[in-house]
């Protein structure tokens, strides 16, 4: 790990001038998948900004909408175990537990969760080239072993996947993450547009600037219907998602559904969920249209169909 | 990481020496003092900013029981309680800790004078080399913490409802710790004679 310094800030407006004056500067949360890069020097901050001890973003608050408001040091226990959360975003919950571990979950918190990077095997080997890690090195996924990467929305720079959970959730939930910029001011970012997709610059994950830090989390009121979050992974528990579907279902069988594991950003493609009420084959084949997988990841493809068809399943049930 | 460790060791034993505020040259690492509480006792330390909670305990403390598997948070035999909640310490650095209250396996029980999970661990074999062990056991007695407190899992078909101590629940809730002797169906053994205790 390089050596770097550290500092404590009490209020979100300190915190984003602390690291929008340092170009080498970040900041640090649960720090849970931070530290794992910064041992690996795949990130090599000079200066740690911790914005534990910033108030007001530990809570969870009725919104004044009807929704829900989640600060974003709430950690993803915190969250999961929120009992409107519980009730009446159930997808959220499910996702969370979903992922990682409980010793994670523990520490990770809302925001430092949707920025968490990609699992990319070559992104996680500095001895190979990755343009996300090393821009304009190349991409050694695209010929390498890609069983567990994009399938849509890649580039010929990155086929690296966003590797979240609960980021998936919240994308069906129509989240919006809320900031303050370095000069104080503040912005709501529809949850569809925080995550980029890789384009020609996959160094770059979402639309954050440098300095901007999340404050909260939002969500809009709650959609009734039946909430579901199917993941399918290589074990049963602490693994990745090889395909998720994030999905709440009304009883007269419209509703949402996001993939996680196969994009760059959480997968939603809003005018398939029509279709829905005639099965997962005719939702899948629009969300999926402009899919380029490779020989190693096409299975993702009917499996994305069949996760989503157990969906609607359960749902009938 | 070793040599960032070995470095962060002479620091220690030259307090005064900071470098805070540069922009962490190799010749002078920064430090910073932080203080916190392990099994009751205080504890404050200068330490290089990169030291982990996990090398702080074990290097600097002298409190061994907390163990370095692979030290990225995926095996679980970092695991210990802080302010009553588990977290893998080697992905936490020690100066984010001011003023926690920290407990190690080492504040758990004594030899003479057994945590009832170390002695379920014990009687149902909960192990056969016994590196993950301190891991599983800090685990273990969060875990059953965590279901009394209505923490949902992903095995729970109902996430509204109270969790279950069942086999089921944890397996999926231990699942952070890695046994690489394959002592598992004797630790849910264990975990299971405690929760009904």
């Amino acid at each position: 790990m390089r050596p770097f310094t550290y500092q404590r800030v009490a209020t979100a407006a300190e915190a984003a001038a602390a690291v929008a004056g340092n170009p080498g500067a970040k900041f640090l949360a649960g720090g849970t998948n931070l530290l794992d890069l910064m041992k690996l020097e795949i990130e090599r901050p000079a200066h740690l900004v911790d914005v534990q001890d910033i108030e007001g973003l530990g809570t969870i608050e009725q919104a004044e909408d009807g929704g829900l408001r989640i600060g974003a040091l709430v950690t993803n226990t915190t969250l999961a175990a929120n009992e409107r959360v519980r009730r009446d975003y159930g997808v959220l919950t499910r996702a969370i537990v979903a992922g990682a571990s409980g010793q994670l979950r523990n520490k990770a918190t809302t925001a430092g969760n949707l920025l968490q990077r990609t699992r990319c095997p070559y992104f996680y080997d500095p001895n190979l080239p990755c343009n996300k890690r090393n821009p304009g090195s190349g991409c050694a996924a695209l010929e390498g072993y890609s069983r567990q990467l994009a399938v849509i929305g890649s580039s010929d720079k990155c086929i690296a996947t966003y590797p979240g959970d609960m980021a998936i959730a919240m994308r069906v939930l129509d989240a919006t993450v809320e900031t303050v910029q370095p000069d104080g001011t503040t912005r709501a970012i529809p949850f569809a547009e925080f995550h980029r997709l890789p384009g020609d610059e996959p160094e770059r994950d979402n639309v954050l600037a440098h300095g901007e830090l999340i404050t909260a989390v939002t969500l809009p009121r709650p959609l009734g219907g039946k909430h579901f979050y199917q993941k399918v992974r290589d074990r049963a528990s602490y693994a990745y998602a090889l395909v998720s579907v994030a999905a709440v279902i009304q009883p007269d069988g419209t509703g949402r559904v996001a993939f996680g594991g196969v994009a760059h950003k959480p997968w939603r493609v809003e005018a398939a969920e029509a279709a829905l009420p005639q099965g997962a084959a005719a939702v899948t084949a629009q969300v999926f249209a402009d899919a380029r997988p490779t020989e190693h990841n096409r299975f993702k493809l009917p499996l994305a169909t069949r996760a989503l068809a157990g969906v609607l399943a359960e749902a009938k049930g | 990481m070793l040599a960032g460790s070995g470095a962060a060791v002479a620091l220690t034993q030259a307090p005064g020496v900071q470098a805070q505020g540069s922009s962490g040259g190799a010749a002078t690492p920064p430090t910073m003092p932080v203080s916190f509480t392990v099994n009751g006792k205080e504890a404050e330390l200068t330490l290089d900013t990169r030291v982990t909670l996990l090398d702080a305990l074990r290097e600097h403390l002298e409190l061994t029981g907390s163990k370095k598997g692979c030290d990225h948070g995926q095996c679980g035999a970092c695991t210990v309680m802080v302010n009553g909640t588990r977290i893998n310490s080697c992905l936490s650095l020690a100066v984010q800790h001011q003023g926690d209250e920290i407990t190690t396996i080492e504040g758990l029980g004594t030899p003479d004078n057994l945590h009832p999970m170390q002695a379920a661990f014990v009687k149902h074999d909960g192990y056969q080399c016994g590196y993950c062990t301190p891991g599983q056991i800090c685990s273990a007695v969060a875990t059953l913490a965590e279901i009394r407190a209505g923490i949902p899992s992903h095995v729970q078909d109902d996430i509204t409802a109270a969790p279950a101590f069942s086999a089921a629940e944890l397996r999926e809730r231990m699942s952070g710790n890695i046994c690489r002797c394959g002592a598992y169906s004797n630790i849910v053994d264990a975990i299971t004679e405690v929760a009904g205790a």
